[in-house]
């Protein structure tokens, strides 16, 4: 505060920020500028801009790298989860949060316990469960994984919103005789939308990037996620560099175009329940 | 004891009428809500990290249990070459990934949330540059700086000879000396955001009276930093050094982008989880799963322990703030 008073100090620390603001970016502009340049283009003049911009890359890794189904198989796992996710703890945060029965407490710990737990340490004995199952190499097993891997997170969260709604609000609906699952959806459910949204993007971007599971339970290239067909990927064209660097921008938009349509409801559901 | 709960217990009923949560349905009705979230977590989380615990005390043939080990796997690991040195190095290694991301996210994290509190035009440009790399897949990231860093092709080589440091123009990620300090470097590089954000807010939340009050009573303005702000960052701190820890412990994806799953060069940034997966299913034989499965538990006890002794830690200190 002093030194923003000092001409030089202001001007040292505007070259700090912008300094590293470009630190932090330039990374991933060269990500994306060398994936619309040919590889000899990259290898002669690795800093350069590219020239003649192409999208040949992208083509290249579209369909011969099958990305298509990558991206297919990513979409369909991570969406069945979150949705499967969320729809489960909706349901069992609500008596968690609003209702006296016995033993509400231990499995409101119960589902807690699972915040805090290293969930990757079970993976032997996940590995021999989906064998057992008939779900090894199967992009269901994984749907199932990952749903539950949310379901701690979900009931925390839901939980202390069910819980900050008035009380007269089922008590009302109770006496005028509507049963519980009625004031679950049509009352509880629809109080509790902005935190759904919230609830269900953050449960997106870790199920999106996980990549220790698909890699010991995914063994054919038609199921595999974006995060393991990249390694795959990385694996079969080493000296293809424009390729590598255009299958690391198409694993990297879909996450950013998410995070640029959802910063709003992000906020929105965020401050909804601060505000309470 | 049974006494107090007694008198206690109306009471408490009566002061939750008001939350609703007097009422008690039927058991059929809860069983619907309770149970799809009851099943899919306990078969699919629960159920698993108990098993790894059952499976570690005993002798494994392949998949078969071929008797009760005891403690005998945890021995083995810690007795039998390779593992007797890798799993010492590789926690070594994770706590130099900890000690050093944790010391250059969290100063740089620090300073520029500090620069940035007071300042003007560009600070959402500014804090959303810095936070960018983070919302990126770590896999992703390793891959990247993987070529970034290459020692024939890769910019970042390019750049320091247009610079004149020909002699800096290193095989950074190819030497056992530079290696592991480098992952450090883009680790950090990647999550330096996350602090500096929870940063941010703390800084907004201190009322400006306290540092008013301060300089009033001519405190400089380190003093005023070290005695009035830094204090009050303690729950922020706290918070970054928790999940920073469970995250570096459990690291997996950016190690494996940039050194494979051996950890090159010559294991020189073998990981606990590199290691965790060669054990189970790339390298441990046909004593695989027990050995695994004694790795993990011990890596679940060092994890949750630490995280739960680090939290209380954090709470005292703060309760001490009040």
């Amino acid at each position: 505060m002093t030194a923003g008073r000092r001409a030089p100090g202001r001007a040292a620390v505007h070259l700090l920020l912008w300094g590293y603001a470009v630190v932090a970016l330039l990374p991933l502009v060269i990500m994306l500028f060398n994936s619309l340049r040919p590889t000899s283009e990259i290898f002669t003049a690795p800093l350069s801009l590219p020239t003649s911009p192409t999208l040949r890359s992208y083509g290249q890794v579209w369909t011969e790298a099958s990305f298509s189904t990558y991206l297919l198989n990513s979409l369909t796992v991570t969406c069945g989860a979150v949705l499967l996710g969320t729809a489960v703890s909706a349901l069992a945060a609500y008596p968690l949060a609003r209702h006296d029965f016995f033993g509400n407490r231990v499995l409101g710990a119960y589902f807690l316990a699972g915040l805090m737990l290293p969930i990757r340490l079970g993976l032997v004995p996940i590995f021999y469960l989906m064998d057992s199952m008939g779900l090894i190499d199967s992009l269901l097993g994984l749907t199932l994984l990952y749903a539950a891997s949310g379901v701690p997170f979900c009931v925390f969260v839901l939980s202390a919103f069910y819980r900050s709604l008035p009380g007269e609000l089922d008590e009302a609906a109770r006496l005028d005789g509507a049963g519980e699952f009625r004031i679950f959806g049509q009352i509880m459910l629809p109080l509790v939308r902005p935190a759904l949204a919230s609830v269900m993007l953050f449960q997106f971007v870790p199920v999106w990037h996980e990549f220790l599971y698909p890699l010991v339970l995914l063994r054919s290239d038609e199921k595999f996620t974006i995060p393991r067909g990249l390694a795959q990927f990385f694996g079969e064209y080493t000296t293809d560099w424009s390729a590598l660097f255009a299958g690391l921008v198409l694993a990297t938009a879909p996450l950013f175009v998410l995070f640029v349509l959802a910063t709003k409801q992000i906020i929105a559901g965020l401050t909804a329940g601060m505000s309470k | 004891m049974v006494q107090a709960r007694k008198l206690s217990a109306p009471r408490r009923r009566a002061g939750r009428t008001g939350a609703g949560r007097r009422y008690v349905p039927r058991w059929r009705v809860l069983a619907v809500f309770l149970l799809p979230a009851l099943l899919l977590y306990s078969v699919f989380i629960v159920y698993p990290l108990v098993s790894a615990l059952d499976y570690s005390f005993f002798e494994w043939r392949g998949i078969r249990q071929t008797g009760f080990a005891g403690l005998g796997n945890y021995r083995d690991l810690l007795s039998i070459y390779p593992y007797d040195q890798q799993v010492w190095r590789a926690f070594a290694h994770n706590a130099l990934f900890f000690g050093g991301t944790m010391l250059i996210q969290n100063t740089v994290g620090l300073l520029f949330a500090l620069l940035l509190f007071r300042y003007g035009r560009g600070k959402r440009f500014l804090q959303a540059a810095f936070t960018t790399p983070y919302l990126v897949d770590p896999l992703v990231i390793g891959y990247l700086w993987s070529l970034l860093l290459n020692p024939t092709f890769g910019p970042v080589n390019a750049l320091l000879e247009g610079l004149g440091l020909d002699s800096w123009a290193l095989p950074w990620l190819g030497d056992t000396r530079t290696a592991l300090p480098v992952v450090i470097l883009v680790n950090a590089w990647q999550w330096v955001g996350f602090p500096m954000l929870l940063f941010s807010a703390a800084l907004a939340g201190i009322p400006a009276e306290y540092h008013e009050a301060a300089r009033v009573d001519g405190a400089t303005a380190w003093q005023a930093f070290r005695r009035v702000t830094l204090p009050l960052l303690t729950p922020a701190i706290g918070v970054v050094s928790v999940l920073t820890f469970i995250g570096n412990f459990n690291a997996f994806g950016l190690v494996y982008a940039m050194a494979g799953s051996t950890g090159s060069p010559a294991g020189s940034t073998d990981v606990l989880g590199l290691l965790f997966y060669r054990v189970a299913f790339l390298e441990g034989g046909v004593e695989a799963i027990g050995r695994s499965s004694a790795l993990a538990v011990l890596m679940f006890v060092f994890i949750f322990g630490v995280s739960l002794l680090a939290t209380s830690y954090f709470r005292r200190r703060e309760r001490k703030l009040v």
